[in-house]
């Protein structure tokens, strides 16, 4: 199918974004019913489960956020435990800076929107989409509302029932993210000369997660695979 | 139960979510406010691979050879069929073998 390569925003887009959102909603579900299990263990109320799913919508912070959950909340464990979250999600800051130059045309009110949906899963499939030519920002937008609410309505089973899968990795399902990834930058691929940043990359990332704890690998990794594009050439 | 008490969950969670936003929504602001050079647009062009590579990568070598057999599986099935339902599952199909087999 030929996709639009002057920037735009249609209807089609979206329902195309939702489609190749698809792929991922089992993986999507049986990690939102896991953080929903996780969560009544930690004691949430069932309001704070959802809200933490709709509004904070981060899959890996989330579950980090429960491991640090405070018996009771006090002004500086709020800070901490935000700090905590900011870190894991800091390489959003990274990810929406590599799509700005789609979105240039965008009015303000709808990308202010359509980041609220940003997340691994949906950059991807709009970065693979936008490597590939195509310029449709309602793909971008169509695979983040609805893996939005793939992830909220995975929750509720997890609050419920428990985890629909109790041990994921049987399954292989909690690599479904780094096997998405890796499917997707070969999608990417156009050679190796274009390439060679994703190896500064990959090796800085793999020495920064060997030596510091948490998840500031995958910023310092992909910081220097810019400054290695930037200097490269 | 005070109001502290009652209103601080709330409060932490708004915390979280404007913080998450923040970060979603800071590299757009960011990127749309700088003069895009030449070298920036070099770095511009780098970061998506960059950032895939620095998050595969790690997680990869952690999962040891399910993980890294099951990537490979899932990226050969891809450059073969153009297909990610397929990719996705072959990978996930050869992790969980390896793993039933004790590796």
């Amino acid at each position: 199918m030929p996709a639009p390569t002057r920037p735009s925003f249609t209807l089609a887009g979206f329902l195309r974004g939702a489609r190749y959102s698809l792929p991922l909603w089992p993986g999507i579900v049986v990690f939102g019913s896991a953080f929903g299990a996780a969560a009544v263990q930690k004691g949430l109320t069932f309001a704070e489960t959802m809200a933490m799913s709709a509004f904070v919508y981060a899959g890996a912070s989330q579950m980090v956020a429960l491991e640090i959950w405070p018996q009771v909340w006090t002004p500086a464990n709020i800070v901490g435990t935000t700090a905590v979250v900011a870190v894991i999600n800091a390489r959003m800051i990274l990810m929406g800076a590599a799509i700005q130059p789609w979105l240039k045309g965008e009015p303000k009110a709808r990308t202010a929107l359509n980041l609220f949906f940003l997340t691994d899963a949906n950059w991807l499939i709009g970065t693979g989409y936008h490597a590939g030519g195509g310029r449709d920002v309602g793909v971008l937008f169509g695979a983040g509302v609805v893996i939005w609410v793939v992830w909220v309505l995975g929750t509720l089973p997890g609050y419920f029932a428990g985890a629909l899968i109790p041990d994921p990795g049987r399954f292989g399902l909690d690599l479904i993210m780094p096997i998405f990834f890796a499917v997707m930058l070969s999608n990417l691929w156009k050679g190796w000369r274009p390439a060679r940043p994703w190896v500064v990359a990959g090796i800085v990332a793999f020495v920064v997660h060997i030596l510091v704890p948490g998840y500031g690998f995958i910023l310092a990794g992909a910081l220097a695979g810019a400054v290695a594009g930037a200097v490269l050439e | 139960m005070s109001a502290w008490a009652a209103a601080a969950p709330a409060i932490a969670i708004l915390a979280m979510a404007t913080a998450t936003y923040l970060c979603r929504a800071s590299g757009v602001v960011l990127m749309s406010r700088i003069a895009i050079t030449p070298r920036i647009e070099r770095a511009l062009r780098a970061l998506p691979g960059s950032i895939v590579a620095a998050t595969v990568l790690p997680l990869a070598l952690d999962g040891g050879p399910p993980a890294l057999l099951g990537i490979a599986a899932a990226v050969v099935v891809m450059r073969l069929t153009r297909f990610e339902l397929a990719a996705l599952v072959a990978g996930l199909a050869a992790v969980a073998l390896l793993r039933a087999a004790g590796l």
